[in-house]
């Protein structure tokens, strides 16, 4: 322990992004718990009002004239509002006119907080061209995808989740000699998929945990292949919605690339409401093992 | 008031002086030239992709291009009077136009989306969503703090983000300015249908300076003059729009004939010789530019 959290991580490339002179934007950042501790008091941010199309546009027109602005997203559903810009300018200006908007959009996603605040929605900037996505949940991570940022001139979906923000801990691919599933795992559903894969080892599954940080570009290589010619079946687990999500499509590049059979698991396609039992949460350690019963009950290990 | 005298200064092209009034139809002469090289390279099948035309409309770019030169630009569709008249290089905007890779944007956006960043003009291209260009400018301002102009429509004005925008750049006093070309028409619907409300009052309670004017182009010039002083700013400019929305196609006579009334104008200066040279020398100038045998050649049609 004594090791960095990831909102002390976020917080502090924030510092050192804004004290070179960089921009951050975003509605109420300076109010309560400056974003849970993820944004430092410091020059360089600039409070948007309540006006999520205008104020996204605003972030884009910024990084236009190459200010690499982190553009805060409370609540990942909100970015059905802030995408507009996003998508339509950000994304497309590099392909259209060979000009870059390299935005740093810092999309938070939460769990139980009801149908407009509990929503993981990286799959729909997953569809579109133009956009770098990716969700770490450790601090290295989140340096990494930060330094890519740098590297690069695309606008960057970054899809963080409250869950990690109090994790110090690196999280290494899990690989389980003669392991009878490869499971996928992506933001929140990581954690979860750790302690799945515990609790099936003491049923006798045994279980591969692989962390997919990278969205988009997702590059099927060896650490993604290696482990599935062994397991012969795997899952992507994602907390955004299974259909036509990332679970889905990446369990397809998967699937695609080895010939083996990959499932989805992700919400089930219904609205998150506020209260149990309706709130429709993110696949959690329990769910998790209840379909690696199943998918080993289905067909066991036969591949397509 | 929608009127062609709405607002518009006695004498004004007396006023501006005859040479800046002549480089300001110069200008308007070489936007109607090569829209009218335009048209003519549709009617021929040249140009297939759609045609968002300035005709009609090119005295605002043409005046507001001598006022504020330095301003950095973003403009949405309609804006091939802005281009040029700012200094974007005219065969480049054609081949976009063509769909080469010699256009201004390698000939992948099209007429709605022209950008420039030659002669020390900078112009970002607009995607296609109305209005989009307003919070653009308002953030590329804030992040360069350079002067920026933003053109946009009637109908994009209504979008929520404009008046977001807007609103954001007076509360950080940013320097934009913010230009209205109204030509009264989002598609063939009319303002008065659309709303109840003026978007230079909505510019006044915000707290922006503004002006309301016709498409005068020396009004404009002077007015504008006068507004970079004290940014940011808004001029709801009323004008007439000489084609469909988009294609070449005529609905029916202009309410005015702006073009008609600054040539009357510049006579009454006695510059008629000079107005004649100037119209020669663009309508050569493009029709270079246009000729069937070369744009054979540029198209393989």
């Amino acid at each position: 322990m004594g090791q960095k959290t990831v909102a002390e991580t976020i917080r502090e490339i924030t510092r050192r992004h804004l004290e070179g002179g960089g921009m951050l934007l975003g509605e109420s950042i300076s109010a309560v718990g400056w974003v849970n501790n993820t944004v430092p008091d410091c020059k360089g941010i600039v409070e948007l009002p309540m006006t999520d199309v205008a104020g996204s546009g605003i972030a884009v027109g910024a990084a236009l004239v190459g200010r690499r602005p982190i553009f805060v997203i409370r609540f990942q559903d909100f970015l059905i509002l802030n995408g507009s810009p996003l998508i339509f300018y950000a994304a497309k200006v590099k392909e259209l006119h060979g000009k870059s908007a390299p935005v740093f959009v810092r999309a938070i996603a939460s769990e139980g907080l009801g149908p407009v605040h509990s929503g993981v929605l990286h799959s729909i900037f997953m569809h579109f061209p133009g956009f770098r996505v990716a969700s770490p949940m450790t601090p290295k991570e989140y340096e990494e995808v930060w330094a890519d940022y740098m590297s690069n001139d695309d606008p960057m979906i970054v899809s963080e989740h409250r869950c990690s923000y109090a994790n110090s801990r690196e999280m290494e691919d899990l690989i389980a000699e003669d392991a009878d599933i490869t499971l996928y795992a992506i933001s929140s559903t990581r954690f979860e998929a750790i302690k799945a894969a515990g609790q099936l080892a003491g049923e006798g599954i045994r279980c591969n945990v692989v962390h997919i940080v990278w969205l988009k570009p997702f590059i099927v290589d060896t650490r993604i292949t290696a482990p599935l010619k062994s397991s012969r079946l795997g899952m992507v687990i994602d907390p955004g919605h299974e259909i036509a999500g990332a679970s889905q499509a990446l369990a397809y590049m998967i699937s695609d690339a080895t010939g083996f059979r990959v499932k989805a698991l992700g919400l089930r396609d219904r609205t998150k409401c506020l209260h149990p039992p309706l709130q429709n949460r993110a696949p959690d350690a329990k769910r998790i093992c209840e379909a690696v019963r199943e998918i080993l009950l289905e067909g066991g290990k036969v591949p397509l | 008031m929608r009127t062609s005298y709405f607002n518009v200064v006695k004498n004004g092209a007396s006023i501006v002086g005859p040479d800046t009034a002549l480089e300001i139809f110069k200008r308007i002469c070489l936007a109607r030239s090569f829209e009218a090289g335009l048209i003519e390279a549709v009617r021929e099948g040249f140009v297939t992709a759609p045609v968002y035309l300035s005709m009609g409309q090119e005295a605002i770019a043409a005046a507001l291009s001598l006022a504020i030169p330095e301003f950095m630009i973003f403009a949405q569709h309609r804006c091939h009077a802005a281009y040029l008249s700012f200094g974007g290089n005219a065969e480049r905007l054609r081949d976009e136009l063509l769909g080469l890779p010699t256009g201004t944007s390698g000939g992948r956006a099209g007429s709605n989306c022209i950008q420039c960043h030659d002669n020390d003009v900078t112009m970002h291209g607009h995607h296609g969503l109305i209005g989009e260009n307003v919070p653009l400018a308002v953030g590329a301002a804030l992040g360069s703090g350079k002067p920026t102009v933003c053109f946009f429509g009637d109908g994009a004005a209504e979008e929520d983000y404009v008046l977001s925008g807007m609103g954001f750049a007076s509360t950080h006093r940013l320097p934009v300015l913010f230009v209205c070309e109204d030509n009264n028409l989002s598609i063939l619907t009319d303002v008065a249908t659309r709303r109840s409300w003026s978007v230079t009052k909505i510019a006044d309670a915000l707290g922006i300076t503004n002006a309301d004017l016709s498409d005068d182009p020396w009004t404009l010039y002077l007015t504008a003059r006068e507004l970079k002083k004290s940014l940011p700013a808004f001029i709801n400019t009323f004008t007439c729009r000489a084609n469909w929305h988009v294609g070449i196609g005529v609905d029916g006579p202009p309410e005015w004939d702006r073009f008609e009334i600054i040539r009357q104008d510049l006579s009454a200066l006695g510059l008629s010789k000079e107005i004649a040279g100037i119209e020669d020398d663009a309508r050569s100038a493009m029709e270079s530019i246009w000729d069937k045998k070369l744009l054979q050649r540029l198209s393989g049609r």
